[in-house]
């Protein structure tokens, strides 16, 4: 027996429309199993890919291979896939159980056994009773397992997420993540989603994409992309980081040391990116990467050591940050931690921050 | 609730109250007062049913009442049959500016009037008329073809008249079904013809009521079409009305036969609603 076919395979999967190209050229493999999601900014071509593997759009050029068929010759009320809508679009005209019982009725499957695995997947979702009801009498959250439910009971190769969370409100969403990653187990399908929210992708994924402007800038899991960003974009998009414009002024290696443009000194690596003296370059560190301390010597052991006064403090409970401005004017953020430390820091404090150099990301710039 | 406010209501509350009292209101009650009047005499005039007892009695009467709803049926039917694609396609399939030019080519013949319109089928249908010439041209007829005056000329005028009455209420229910649900449909297994079935038409169900009954209504009701397309002697309901109040000044039995339509009408669509499980609230709401 050779390795087990990956679940879904694209190949240099690239869609035009006219002039413009919303796909260029993305290739991927989702092993069995896994929830692999793409991320990426509004307009960035992921749901192009979702509805090309959904089967609703044909592809320029490139393969798609389900378990290792290809299907491009498949309409998509025959191909091994399912798809929970943005929207969810449950069926208005139907209750529960005849949403749920749609697909099964449509394979011809005999009615006693139709009523056996609606009841099974009503189960399984956690909303035993509930399939005499009307669509409308739910709520969103129920709506949204309903959904899953009724794609789930066809037991497809690959299901398809487009941005379901998108209409929850926040503590639904918050908790809905963690039951969509219960779920996936509980079904052991492969879930491939598509998202805008980054921490939808990175609570939920196994493995992750970041995709714009039609191509993959970035695949892997959400500790690589988070740790390890290869392009300015991922390090921009994929959580938040201090950013800044500015010109090499020492190499040695991957280790940098970058003067940005309003004036400030700041360590940085660029593993497996060669910059050398003079280059234009573009520093991301993140607010959470950065230590504040009142006392200069609780970040001497830094290398890049900066002080200044606060500015503004954005008070957010456990997401709380100081935007930091040093003598040049030049703004940092900075996470606040809410240890205790720092309960009575005011507006104008002097305060010093630092930063190991291998926190900070380096990348050439783009002409910008 | 405050004076002014009061007041306010009142006068938007006029206009609808006085085209309903002095329009539909007080005409009918006069008209059903009229219809119980037998006139036994010269200006005699005794109260009774004697005028609805003759509509049920004169086979002729029914004979052209159920004649006349069939046909309307029929016309009903038929224009469900040609709008619900054209609809279709405008709501869903259609984008921009093709879709506006398309539902304005639907409005576009009822710039003209009601009368010039069925003229232009009376050029084209009549023995001298384009299509019977055409035919001859072709080789297809020996003489001229006669395509007025029969049941079907009616039909044509009838379906044509009612179309955009039953566009309208369709587009505006196809439109408010989502795409996504369509498309759901068809990633769930479903293949066109069950998706019709299971999904577009029971969504589209309150619309194709609505317009139904309005094309029923319309029909029933039309004088012109059935007149100029089917002849003089076309037996059309609204033809006995109109000649028992001109030709024989009868107006009597003109306002039971009106009261008559009014009725068996409403009886008509009540039945249908029952059958398709509709309400008016859920249809016309």
């Amino acid at each position: 027996m050779t390795t087990p076919l990956p679940d879904l395979e694209c190949d240099a999967l690239t869609k035009r429309f006219g002039a413009a190209t919303a796909v260029d050229n993305v290739s991927f493999t989702v092993p069995a199993g896994s929830f692999f999601s793409i991320l990426g900014p509004s307009g960035c071509g992921k749901t192009t890919i979702m509805r090309m593997i959904a089967g609703f759009l044909e592809p320029t050029s490139g393969d798609i291979r389900i378990k290792g068929r290809s299907v491009l010759d498949v309409p998509p009320n025959k191909r091994p896939v399912n798809m929970v809508f943005q929207h969810l679009a449950l069926f208005p005209m139907m209750n529960i159980a005849d949403n749920i019982g749609y697909g099964l009725r449509r394979k011809g499957m005999a009615k006693p056994e139709i009523v056996r695995k609606v009841d099974e997947a009503l189960d399984r979702i956690g909303l035993p009773g509930i399939g005499a009801r009307r669509v409308d009498e739910l709520s969103g959250g129920q709506k949204q397992r309903v959904a899953i439910a009724r794609c789930m009971v066809l037991e497809p190769d690959v299901l398809l997420l487009d941005e379901p969370l998108g209409a929850l409100d926040l503590k639904l969403r918050e908790h809905m993540k963690v039951e969509l990653k219960a779920l996936q187990a509980a079904f052991d399908t492969t879930f491939v989603y598509i998202t805008h929210d980054q921490s939808e992708a990175l609570v939920m994924s196994d493995s992750i994409a970041v995709m714009n402007a039609g191509r993959f800038e970035q695949m892997g899991t959400a500790r690589d992309l988070y740790y390890r960003p290869q392009t300015a974009f991922v390090a921009g998009f994929v959580g938040d980081a201090n950013r800044w414009q500015g010109r090499v002024i020492r190499a040695e290696g991957e280790a940098l040391e970058v003067k940005t443009d309003g004036g400030l000194i700041l360590r940085a690596v660029s593993p497996g990116r060669t910059l050398s003296v003079g280059d234009r370059a573009e520093v991301f560190v993140r607010p959470e990467a950065i230590r504040l301390a009142e006392n200069a010597a609780h970040v001497a052991q830094f290398d890049t050591q900066i002080s200044g006064n606060v500015a503004t403090i954005l008070f957010n409970g456990a997401a709380s940050r100081v935007i930091v401005t040093d003598a040049s004017g030049a703004e940092i953020e900075v996470t606040l931690p809410q240890s205790g430390e720092f309960a009575h820091l005011t507006r104008g404090a002097p305060v010093h921050v630092g930063w190991s150099g291998d926190q900070g990301n380096a990348f050439a710039a783009t002409g910008l | 609730m405050r004076a002014g406010q009061k007041l306010g209501l009142i006068l938007l509350l006029t206009p609808l109250l006085l085209w309903l009292s002095l329009l539909i209101i007080i005409p009918h009650i006069d008209l059903f007062l009229l219809s119980l009047r037998e006139r036994v005499g010269v200006r005699q005039y005794e109260t009774g049913l004697a005028n609805y007892t003759t509509i049920l009695t004169e086979p002729l009467y029914m004979v052209t009442f159920a004649r006349t709803a069939m046909m309307s049926i029929l016309a009903t039917v038929l224009t469900l049959l040609i709008a619900f694609p054209v609809s279709y396609y405008i709501a869903k399939m259609a984008r921009g500016r093709a879709r506006s030019v398309l539902f304005l080519m639907c409005l576009v013949p009822f710039w003209v009037s009601e009368l010039v319109r069925t003229f232009g089928w009376m050029i084209l249908l009549r023995e001298s008329g384009v299509i019977s010439g055409l035919l001859q041209w072709a080789g297809l007829a020996a003489g001229p073809v006669e395509m007025l005056y029969n049941d079907a000329a009616i039909m044509v005028g009838l379906v044509y008249t009612s179309m955009l009455f039953m566009v309208v209420p369709l587009v505006t229910t196809l439109d408010s079904l989502d795409d996504a649900v369509i498309e759901a449909g068809y990633d769930l297994g479903g293949s066109g013809p069950s998706i019709l079935r299971e999904i577009v038409i029971p969504h589209a169900m309150p619309g194709i009521v609505s317009g139904s009954i309005v094309v029923f209504m319309l029909s029933l009701g039309n004088y012109l079409t059935p007149t100029m397309l089917g002849g003089k002697d076309s037996l059309w309901f609204t033809q006995m009305i109109y000649s028992q109040f001109i030709v024989r000044f009868n107006w009597e039995l003109g306002a039971a036969f009106g009261f008559m339509l009014l009725i068996l009408s409403s009886l008509i669509v009540w039945a249908v609603l029952r059958l398709t499980g509709q309400t008016l609230e859920k249809t016309m709401g």
